[in-house]
């Protein structure tokens, strides 16, 4: 069977190869470039391909299948992404309809399992997160689509014995200028599949988009409001049980004894059973888990670990404040410029424990056999959770399935594990098939936080009031270590330092120091990453430093970004979006932010008054930059959605430890923002032709800095530590 | 035995009276549409119409519903095409999608008792389904769209 490469474009990324499929039809395949390169120094690139094994070509091209276009005419789009509320499973096949010149209605997208070539190489895994999957799939997803356009057209002129140049591709058809004559995908993809592959494709320009840049009705939609869309909780598998594991609240501690007596007596729990993480009671239905859980004795040691509290903690981090530490970067001679400037500030700034809190808690169904798993996850981390499987059942990888549900919220805690390390290990032992529910309780006190962090700044102005020196001591565990030990060098955690390094602003005298200072708390990624934290300290300090020189905030962002022209634009459109230089009305304060993260950038205002002795944020504006948009509509959902998840961050709940446990079980004590309590958030985008950037971690962590500025700017005194809390 | 109605027809169950309705719902009738997300009473992911009026499913124990009416999210509507649905559709507002049914059944039980809700009405009602995904702007417009009768499908 022919199959061929394309090193055109995708050469740096991976190999396109071209192949039949049985029973008619053209598949295009994804091979990794570490696999390819031997065939891109071979002159004839069919000779070093893989031995063609026997048999069925769809079983052989499966593991790598991309885009396949059938006989009978079905486009199919392998799916490699997890859809979580940002809209990929609408996105990216926008990007293939575009060049394939097909609607976005006849492509079907089929869940990818796992392989090497649907890693993200912008995550090093098979994942998403990060705001990397449109950045990811921008050139790739339309080159393809290129590629299989291009030589659809050359199989109809074949067909016709005409010129390429009068056949015209659209709705998945070849069209003969003349009017008379087309062709189908369908009919044209065995012989498609047969002619050599173009060296290069030319990618549609912008003015000929029909798909990208316009607002498509998002495909899993109509699911989420019929409620059959299947998250992991909704997995249903014959002969299921339910399980819910009772874990040790102090964190380190470990079960010592435990008594199931009473909570096998519940009708319908089958078992109870010692698993990693705890004591799990298998029911036969979620009901009868939970009463069982509740009867069920666990003595758990230590008890308690007055050591383990926020306050030690924070103590501990204080004491990083002075000392040694990491140089993460140096510009210039920061203490000389501090001690020469004209006005010197100070501030030390402080930010707690977050959980993510998705709205569907933590859960896995698992159905370990002898002869393989199916796990039914709803993960950001499909290669991790096949590893995790592989590793506590011992089966090779090929007979372990990643089946990806839709996620109930992700936001970084769905790249975790542990999760599915509960299903796997129950259902090993159970020899059955079983659906692990973590209770909302688990979900908050069990989860990898956003670290509690503390920063020391100095900043120092010159006699213009330029801010010529710039300070920045961020001190806080390591989030990478755990996940990618190899990634933290010379005692620096790239993941700590995201926004702080690449401050966008042009300061002469610039240092930035990293110390670490680790705890027993599990820490992880959460929406926006580093950015979450530095965003807020490092855009709160600047407007201290305006204040200092008694400057508009604005002003001087835009004095310190003169090279910048995108950024200066933007700022620009701010101010008038936001009216920022016009009057307010009393009792209102006005704070800007600015971000530049993912590959994107953005500037929010937010106007902010005190009601009853609570910050009430009125008014929110944002405008983004984020490079040319795939779906605007999504993108803006991102940015509203952002913005209030990171308003919970900025006035309602913490994570905080008390005796070594966490002392927050549910909405009650880790509120969220409320419907009432929502502004409308105002989005403007700016016209870009750049590469698409990411979104979903890009208002969170400016809209804290944006409101802390507000409250400032109406009270006189700065804000350094969330959740803003008014005496 | 527990007799009630559910989505329009009879039901007859014999579960311990005390399991709530949610549970009853998700693991004994297969209808998964109606969420678990504290099972504390303060998220709302799981309510659902009892005779109209929304109720957290989780805190609702199955003998609550004798001889009463109940109405999930796959009962809504027959063909998915309810103003509220439609409504939602047409201003994109699931994200994630999870908490969309306590929003979408927290809705109908507003439109049920107000049909052309006041602001303060909406907000009384829709502060009690949290989203974590902040989607509350556009649940606002898609519950003026479905509630003004000169704009319904689309
Ligand atoms: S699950 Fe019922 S209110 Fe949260
Ligand atoms: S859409 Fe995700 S929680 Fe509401």
């Amino acid at each position: 069977m022919a199959e061929r490469m394309s090193g055109s474009g995708l050469s740096r990324r991976a190999w396109l190869k071209v192949g039949a499929l049985m029973g008619g039809g053209l598949v295009l395949s994804l091979v990794l470039p570490s696999h390819a390169e031997p065939v891109a120094e071979a002159p004839d690139a069919d000779s070093e391909g893989p031995a063609p094994p026997v048999g069925d070509v769809n079983a052989r091209v499966a593991p790598n299948a991309w885009i396949r276009i059938h006989g009978d005419g079905r486009i199919q789009l392998t799916l490699a992404r997890s859809e979580m509320g940002q809209g990929v499973m609408t996105s990216l096949p926008m990007l293939l309809a575009e060049e394939l010149e097909v609607g976005l209605d006849q492509i079907q997208i089929e869940p990818a399992g796992v392989a090497p070539v649907y890693g993200n190489p912008l995550l090093g895994e098979q994942a998403t997160g990060g705001g990397t999957s449109t950045r990811e799939a921008w050139d790739k997803l339309r080159e393809a689509g290129a590629v299989a356009r291009v030589l659809m057209i050359s199989a109809a002129a074949a067909i016709w014995g005409v010129p390429e140049s009068e056949c015209r591709a659209r709705r998945a058809s070849v069209h003969h200028v003349d009017g008379t004559r087309s062709l189908s995908y369908g009919e044209l993809a065995s012989r498609a599949s047969e002619l050599p592959v173009p060296p290069t494709v030319a990618l549609k320009t912008k003015g000929d988009w029909t798909l990208i840049g316009t607002s498509q009705r998002r495909l899993d939609t109509p699911g989420k409001v019929r409620g059959t869309a299947g998250f992991g909780l909704d997995t249903r598998l014959p002969g299921m049980l339910f399980a819910t594991i009772e874990r040790c609240p102090v964190i380190g501690s470990r079960v010592e004894s435990w008594r199931a007596g009473a909570a096998k007596a519940v009708p319908g729990v089958v078992d109870v059973l010692a698993v990693r993480h705890g004591i799990a009671v298998v029911a036969d239905s979620t009901w009868a888990a939970l009463v069982g859980r509740e009867r069920l004795v666990v003595e758990c040691r230590p008890k308690s670990d007055p050591g383990l509290d926020s306050e030690r903690l924070r103590a501990r981090l204080r004491a990083g404040l002075t000392g040694r530490a990491a140089v993460a970067l140096k510009e210039g001679d920061v203490s000389l410029a501090l001690a020469s400037s004209a006005q010197a500030i100070e501030a030390v700034y402080a930010l707690p424990f977050q959980a993510h809190a998705c709205m569907e808690p933590m859960n896995c169904t698992a159905d370990v056999r002898p002869d393989g798993c199916d796990i039914h996850v709803p993960t950001q981390a499909q290669s991790a959770a096949l590893e995790t499987a592989r590793r506590v059942t011992g089966l090779p990888s090929e007979r372990i399935a990643v089946h990806t549900t839709f996620l109930g919220g992700g936001y970084g805690r769905r790249r975790e594990q542990d999760f599915v390390l509960d299903a796997v290990e129950l259902s090993m032992m159970l020899k059955r098939p079983v659906q692990v529910i973590w209770t909302r309780e688990d979900d908050l006190q069990h989860d990898y936080y956003r670290p509690m962090t503390l920063h020391r700044l100095r900043g120092g102005l010159d006699a213009e009031g330029h801010p010529s020196a710039w300070f920045h001591r961020i001190v806080g565990p390591s989030v990478l270590s755990r996940r990618d030990p190899a990634r933290v060098r010379d005692g620096l955690d790239p993941l700590m330092l995201g926004g702080a390094a690449e401050l966008p602003y042009r300061i002469p005298h610039r240092r930035l120091e990293y110390r670490r200072s680790d705890s027993p708390v599990s820490v992880g990624l959460w929406r926006g990453e580093g950015y979450s934290h530095n965003c807020f300290v490092t855009e709160c300090f600047l407007d201290e430093l305006a204040r200092a020189a008694g400057q508009d905030p604005l002003v001087m962002r835009q004095r310190l970004l003169a090279e910048s022209p995108r950024h200066r634009r933007l700022l620009e459109r701010i101010a008038e979006r936001s009216a920022w230089h016009g009057p307010l009305t009393a009792g209102v304060g006005r704070g800007l932010a600015l971000i530049e993260a993912f590959g994107s950038l953005l500037a929010v205002v937010a106007e902010v008054s005190v009601e009853a002795g609570r910050p009430s944020v009125r008014r929110v504006v944002c405008v983004v930059d984020s490079g040319q948009l795939v779906n605007p509509d999504a993108v803006r959902a991102q940015i509203e959605g952002g913005v209030v998840f990171g308003l919970s961050a900025t006035l309602k709940g913490e994570i905080t430890l008390r005796d070594g446990r966490v002392e927050q079980s549910g909405f009650g004590d880790y509120p969220l923002p409320r419907f009432d309590e929502m502004p409308e958030v105002e989005v403007t985008f700016m016209e870009s032709d750049e590469a698409p950037g990411g979104v979903s971690g890009l208002a969170t962590p400016a809209i804290a800095p944006a409101v802390a500025n507000a409250l400032s700017a109406l009270q006189g005194t700065p804000i350094r530590s969330l959740p803003i809390r008014l005496a | 035995m527990i007799t009630f109605t559910l989505n329009g027809e009879p039901r007859e169950l014999d579960l311990d009276p005390n399991q709530p309705l949610l549970w009853v719902l998700r693991d004994h009738l297969g209808l998964t549409g109606t969420k678990y997300g504290c099972g504390q009473g303060e998220c709302g992911a799981c309510i659902v119409l009892l005779d109209n009026e929304p109720v957290n499913a989780c805190s609702t124990p199955l003998a609550a519903v004798r001889e009463r009416s109940v109405t999930t999210i796959e009962g809504l509507s027959r063909d998915g095409r309810h103003p509220l649905q439609l409504a939602w559709i047409i201003e994109e507002v699931p994200q994630c999608g999870y908490c969309q049914s306590g929003q979408i059944m927290m809705a109908a039980g507003l439109l049920a008792k107000h049909p052309r809700p006041t602001e303060e009405q909406i907000d009384a009602a829709m502060s009690q389904v949290l989203c974590r995904c902040g989607t509350y702007g556009r649940i606002r417009r898609a519950i003026h769209r479905a509630a003004s009768p000169e704009v319904k499908g689309g």
